[in-house]
């Protein structure tokens, strides 16, 4: 079975944000990385399924060189091979865009299986793997917490809301997009750091056409959400004196013991 | 000329979901600023009550697409009835809640299009004529102004909430145009629905929750939280991070995907505050976020706030309760 692996770098969940002067995205200069958590997920989740079936697990990253990393540790961790879809705005494209950029790298690998996380935690547009699904012409589902890929047809697990589920089966080739916790994470270790360096990362660049003619969305102002509650901050950035106002209000103010 | 705002109606077992009155609310909010009808789509093949019950508000029309392959919902099919309902009406604006549902077949039938959907969308102001839809990114630690280029039709999902039900406006009885919708080949098959058994815990009914996220760092440090909610005589339980990485069982955790919980106090160790966690405990009489980033979005939604090191505030949080409770 040929998987092929979507996987997005995106800023550090404990990066502080800045925005940048002129208010349309965050300061990237300084700032740490990380690949996007669910596709960390939708990686274990191919390379389990290579391990039952046999195979090839194949990671497309877009983004700048620094995309790299991801990569490289999507490969120590067991991926075969990658394909990095080189450019310094590819980050930034609407869904859409970047949708039939990635198409266009994953088409010629003719995989049966794609699999993407659910939704990025920068963007959140939540619609990548789905538009991915619709320009190859295959079947998805979304928030899939459970793959069972031996028999014939491909049974996967989505998630509803509230603690309801709901099993599909589809033909492959298919798409699904995978959502965190679907199994334990497992780490690069150093052999498979080693051998990671031996392993093939192809380069393409999209199309000039596919990168300029779909701006039908546009990032207009980045700011910070105001708030609308009046909280009550407590210790004035001294965390144990917050905490023993804290109980004091606890106590006093809101009653709860 | 495309024109009018269509509303896209989401159900299940027969009843209408409580998000499709939000969409309502927010379609004719933008119909009344741009000065363009709103209509709705409800998809099925039983549709009859329920098209009749979302007559009753203020539309022009309630489109009732049948079909019986739409009977049980799948991507294939929902895509294919909606794109035929919206190339038909040719709307200036497709609005639907930022559900589940949505997220799997929303964006498959704005490529039909050509498009994305302006997806998960807090707000939208309007002003001469444009629309700037806001959107949280970064997991709720930002927003964003979005516009559109304005070739119709434009797509946007609307977050829960972002709306009230309640705005939704009553009318005096709108016509309902029932059709036949063609609908392609299926090639997905879904099974019934099903909940996982009875969870063990039930925290619906817990008058103290202390919950940690990702900035407990570790299993070990669990039982730093334990001792809190032990001196308070509550709960603990988690985000989803926690539950994922099995450092908790799955019944322990609060959000969209978990328990939804309303206790008179609610702590939130170390957690961000996205919204798929805030939708599971906003309703807490007293929230309280310790937390050492000062904008983090669970600042937005606490009555008190600690900007520090959880693992300097807890355990002098935890003694000062002992002490106040004579425990020590
Ligand atoms: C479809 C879907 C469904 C989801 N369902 C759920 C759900 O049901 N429940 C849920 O919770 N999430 C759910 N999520 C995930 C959600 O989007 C967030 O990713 C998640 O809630 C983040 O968890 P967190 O706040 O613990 O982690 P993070 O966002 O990583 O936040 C950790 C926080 O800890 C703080 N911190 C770090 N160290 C310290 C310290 N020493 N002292 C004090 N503070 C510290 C950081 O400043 C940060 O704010 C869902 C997501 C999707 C897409
Ligand atoms: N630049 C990218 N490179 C690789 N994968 C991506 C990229 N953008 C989006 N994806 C994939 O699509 C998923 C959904 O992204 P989004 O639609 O932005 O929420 C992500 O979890 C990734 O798996």
């Amino acid at each position: 079975m040929k998987i092929i692996v979507l996987m997005k770098q995106v800023a550090s969940k404990d990066a502080i944000l800045r925005i940048n002067k002129e208010g349309t995205w965050i300061e990237e200069g300084d700032l740490s990385f990380e690949v996007n958590e669910s596709d960390g997920y939708a990686l274990e989740e191919a390379l389990r399924v290579r391990e039952k079936l046999s195979g090839e697990v194949i990671v497309v990253s877009m983004g700048p060189q620094r995309a790299k990393s991801v990569i490289k540790d999507a490969l120590a961790r067991g991926a075969d091979r990658a394909i990095h879809v080189v450019g310094d705005n590819l980050a930034h494209l609407t869904p859409y865009a970047a949708a039939s950029a990635l198409a266009e790298a994953i088409r010629a690998e003719q995989p049966d299986l794609i699999m993407t996380g659910l939704q990025s935690d920068d963007y959140g547009y939540a619609q990548t793997g789905v538009i991915i699904a619709e320009l190859l012409g295959m079947p998805h589902a979304t928030i899939v917490i459970e793959v069972d890929a031996s028999g014939d047809k491909l049974r996967v697990k989505r998630e509803l809301e509230s603690g309801w589920y709901q099993w599909y089966s589809m033909p492959t080739p298919a798409l699904l997009t995978i959502q965190s916790g679907i199994s334990q994470i497992r780490y690069a270790t150093l052999k498979g750091i080693m051998a990671a360096k031996k392993k093939e990362i192809k380069e393409v660049t999209p199309s000039a056409e596919i990168v300029s003619r779909l701006s039908h969305q546009q990032l207009r102002r980045v700011y910070l959400p105001q708030k609308t509650k009046q909280t009550q901050f407590l210790g004035n950035g001294d965390a144990k004196a917050g905490a023993v106002a804290l109980a004091e209000k606890l106590h006093v103010e809101a009653r709860i013991f | 000329m495309s024109s009018g705002i269509l509303v896209f109606i989401e159900h299940r077992d027969g009843v209408v979901s409580k998000t499709s009155w939000e969409a309502i609310a927010a379609a004719q909010s933008l119909g009344s600023q741009l000065q363009q009808q709103v209509s709705a789509v409800i998809l099925g093949s039983d549709l009859d009550a329920m098209a009749q019950q979302i007559a009753a508000y203020e539309l022009v029309k309630v489109i009732s697409a049948n079909n019986s392959k739409l009977a049980s919902y799948t991507p294939d099919g929902y895509t294919d009835a909606l794109e035929k309902v919206v190339r038909q009406l040719d709307p200036q604006l497709v609005i639907m809640s930022h559900t589940y549902l949505v997220r799997d077949f929303g964006p498959k039938v704005a490529a039909r299009f050509g498009k994305s959907l302006i997806s998960d969308c807090i707000r939208a102001q309007v002003a001469d004529g444009s629309i700037t839809f806001t959107r949280r990114i970064f997991l709720g630690k930002l927003d964003a102004d979005v516009v559109s280029d304005g070739a119709a039709p434009v797509f946007a999902t609307f977050q829960s909430g972002a709306y009230r039900p309640d705005q939704a406006a009553k009318g005096s009885g709108s016509p309902v145009e029932k059709q036949e919708v063609e609908v392609g080949e299926i090639r997905m098959t879904p099974e019934a629905p099903f909940q996982e058994v009875k969870q063990a815990v039930d925290l619906s009914k817990a008058e103290i929750i202390v919950a940690i996220g990702r900035g407990i760092k570790s299993k070990e440090n669990i039982a730093l939280a334990e001792k809190l909610a032990e001196a308070l005589g509550g709960d603990i339980a988690a985000s989803r991070p926690i539950c994922d990485a099995e450092w908790l069982p799955i019944d322990r955790q609060i959000g969209s995907s978990g328990q939804t919980v309303a206790p008179k106090l609610y702590i939130a160790l170390g957690i961000s505050g996205a919204i798929q966690h805030l939708v599971g405990m906003k309703n807490a009489g007293t929230i309280v976020a310790i937390n050492k980033d000062p904008e983090a979005p669970i600042f937005d939604i606490a009555d008190y706030g600690i900007v520090g090191d959880l693992f300097e505030a807890v355990p002098v949080l935890t003694e000062e309760i002992k002490k106040i409770k004579g425990l020590s």
